[in-house]
C-alpha cells in the first residue's frame, strides 16, 4: 500500500470514530428525550436540553476533520464519497440533537401541566423513529446499502403517524378547548419526532450514495 | 475491462483525433501493450494514467511512432489519425511527426536562440520567408503566454529561461508546426507548483486548437486538466471514461485502487 494511503485511511478511521461517537450521543439523546416525555421526566429532559452543547461541539470537530483530509489528501472516488457523506451526515446528526431538545422542551412544559395520557401512537412512532436512526447509523458503519434503503421506506410510516398525531390533537381541542395548549405541545412533540425521521431518512440517503455512488434523493424510487 | 469509447458512445470519425485498434506492442518477448482499444477525442485533453512500467509512455510513443527507434521493438493492431494507419509501411515519418508534436518531461530546448529553437520545424519543413518565419515564431509564444516575457530578448540564448520558460518555450517549439495532436509525456514533472499550473492552464487553452495526450503520474493533474482519462495496468487498459467519473465513481475496482493510493 503507498505511504499516502496509510495516512489517509488512518485519518479516516479516526473521522469514523468521531462520527459514531457524535450518532451514538445523538441516538442517546433522542432515547432520554423519548422517556422524558413518556414517563415524565422533568429531570432527564433538562439534562437532554443541556447535553446540547457537547452534540454542537462534536459536529464542529467533525466538519473540521472533514475539512482538514479534503484539503491534506484530496481523497477521491469511495474516500471523497465517505467523506462528503460524513460532512451531510454530521449536520443531519446535529439537527437530530437539537429536535431531541425540543421534546425534550416540550416535556418539561407537560409534566407541568396536569397529567393527560398521551395517545398510544406516539409511543410506536418514537420507537420506529429511534429504529430508524439507529439503522441509519448502522447501515453507515456496515456500507449496508439495503439497510439505508429499508430505513428510507419508514419515513412514509412515521408521516401516517404524525398525521394520525394531528387529526387526534384536533378532536381533543374540540373536546376540551380550555387544554388547547397542552394538545398543541403534543402535537409539536409528534411533529419533531416526524422531522427526526426525516434526517435518518437523509442519513441514509448519504449512505446509498457513499456505497452506490447515486444521489437518491427527490426520485421517490429507490 | 471498460475499454473503447470515453462516455460509453461511439465517436463520429470527424470527432475522433486517433483511432487506437487492438493494440499490442512488444520490446523483443515482452509484451508492454496489451490489445489496447481507444477513440481518443479532438480537441479534448486526454490522460494516461497508471504505475509505473504500466505502459502508459510506450502506449503515447506508439502515437507518434517514437517506439520505431527501438530495437526489436514492434507493433501489432492498428493506429490511425484521421483515417490514415500511422504504421502503413508507405507512411512518411517525418510528416507523422509534424501532425503530432510531442513534449518532453525534461525541458530540452536546443543550445539556440528564442527564436531558433521556435523556428527550427517549419525551417526543416522548408519555410524560408523571413518576414513569415517572425510571424510564426511570435504567433507560437504568443499561444503558449511566452511572448510578453521574452519579446525583447528572442535572439538570446534559451538555456536562460527558467524551467518553466524553457517548458512553455518547448510547446512553442512543437505548436510552430501546426501539429494536429499534441503529446505530452509528464510535462510538468520537473516544474515546481507555479510552472506547473502555468503549463496547466496553458495545456487547457490549447486544447481549443490542438488534441492533447498527457502521460502523468500526478493524478490531481490528471483531475484538473484531463476531459478523458484512461488507467492502465501492466500493459492492459483497465477503465476509459470522462475524467470526472474516474475520479467520482470509477467501475473498475483496480482503477480505484490505485486512484485511492491503495497500490502502486
Amino acid at each position: 500500500m503507498a505511504r499516502h494511503a496509510l495516512h489517509l485511511e488512518r485519518e479516516i478511521a479516526r473521522l469514523r470514530d468521531l462520527v459514531l461517537s457524535l450518532g451514538t450521543r445523538v441516538e442517546e439523546s433522542v432515547q432520554d428525550a423519548v422517556k422524558s416525555l413518556v414517563e415524565r421526566n422533568t429531570e432527564l429532559a433538562k439534562k437532554v436540553v443541556e447535553s446540547d452543547r457537547e452534540i454542537d461541539l462534536m459536529e464542529v470537530e467533525v466538519e473540521e476533520e472533514c475539512l482538514k483530509i479534503l484539503a491534506l489528501y484530496q481523497p477521491v472516488a469511495n474516500d471523497l464519497r465517505l467523506i462528503v457523506s460524513i460532512l451531510k451526515m454530521n449536520q443531519d446528526l446535529e439537527r437530530v440533537g437539537d429536535l431531541a431538545g425540543n421534546v425534550s422542551e416540550r416535556a418539561v412544559y407537560l409534566a407541568s401541566k396536569e397529567k393527560i395520557p398521551l395517545p398510544l401512537e406516539i409511543n410506536s412512532m418514537a420507537d420506529l423513529v429511534k429504529e430508524m436512526l439507529r439503522e441509519s447509523l448502522d447501515a453507515f458503519v456496515n456500507a449496508d446499502a439495503n439497510l439505508a434503503r429499508k430505513v428510507c421506506a419508514s419515513d412514509d410510516a412515521v408521516d401516517d403517524f404524525n398525521r394520525e398525531m394531528y387529526r387526534q390533537m384536533e378532536m381533543a381541542m374540540r373536546d376540551n378547548p380550555d387544554r388547547i395548549s397542552v394538545f398543541i405541545h403534543i402535537l409539536s412533540a409528534s411533529r419533531y419526532l416526524e422531522r427526526i425521521a426525516d434526517h435518518a431518512t437523509n442519513i441514509a440517503e448519504d449512505v446509498i450514495y457513499f456505497t452506490e455512488g447515486e444521489i437518491i434523493r427527490h426520485r421517490g424510487d429507490l | 475491462m471498460t475499454q473503447g469509447t470515453a462516455k460509453g458512445k461511439k465517436l463520429s470519425a470527424n470527432e475522433t483525433a486517433v483511432l487506437i485498434d487492438k493494440v499490442s506492442f512488444y520490446y523483443g518477448k515482452k509484451k508492454a501493450l496489451s490489445d489496447i482499444c481507444m477513440e481518443l477525442p479532438k480537441n479534448k485533453v486526454t490522460a494516461f494514467i497508471g504505475p509505473s512500467g504500466c505502459g502508459k509512455s510506450t502506449l503515447l510513443r506508439c502515437l507518434n511512432r517514437m517506439n520505431d527507434l527501438v530495437e526489436d521493438a514492434r507493433l501489432e493492431g492498428r493506429i490511425s489519425i484521421g483515417d490514415q494507419d500511422i504504421y502503413e509501411p508507405s507512411k512518411d515519418i517525418s510528416d507523422l511527426r509534424k501532425r503530432v508534436g510531442m513534449v518532453f518531461q525534461k525541458f530540452n530546448p536546443f543550445p539556440k536562440s528564442i527564436y531558433e529553437n521556435v523556428a527550427y520545424g517549419p525551417r526543416i519543413h522548408g519555410l524560408k520567408d523571413k518576414r513569415k518565419l517572425d510571424e510564426i515564431v511570435e504567433l507560437s509564444l504568443k499561444r503558449v503566454a511566452l511572448w510578453e516575457e521574452v519579446k525583447d530578448r528572442v535572439h538570446e540564448s534559451a538555456l536562460q529561461l527558467s524551467g518553466g520558460q524553457q517548458q512553455r518555450l518547448c510547446i512553442g517549439r512543437a505548436i510552430a508546426v501546426e501539429p494536429d495532436i499534441l503529446l505530452m509525456d509528464e510535462p510538468c514533472s520537473a516544474l515546481d507548483p507555479i510552472a506547473t499550473a502555468r503549463i496547466e492552464e496553458l495545456i487547457v487553452e490549447l486544447k481549443e486548437r490542438y488534441t492533447i495526450i498527457i502521460v502523468t503520474h500526478n493524478m490531481q493533474q490528471a483531475a484538473r486538466i484531463a476531459d478523458f482519462t484512461g488507467f492502465l495496468f501492466m500493459g492492459e487498459l483497465v477503465e476509459f471514461d470522462d475524467t470526472e467519473l474516474i475520479f467520482r465513481k470509477p467501475k473498475e475496482q483496480k482503477t480505484e485502487d490505485y486512484i485511492t493510493g491503495r497500490f502502486g
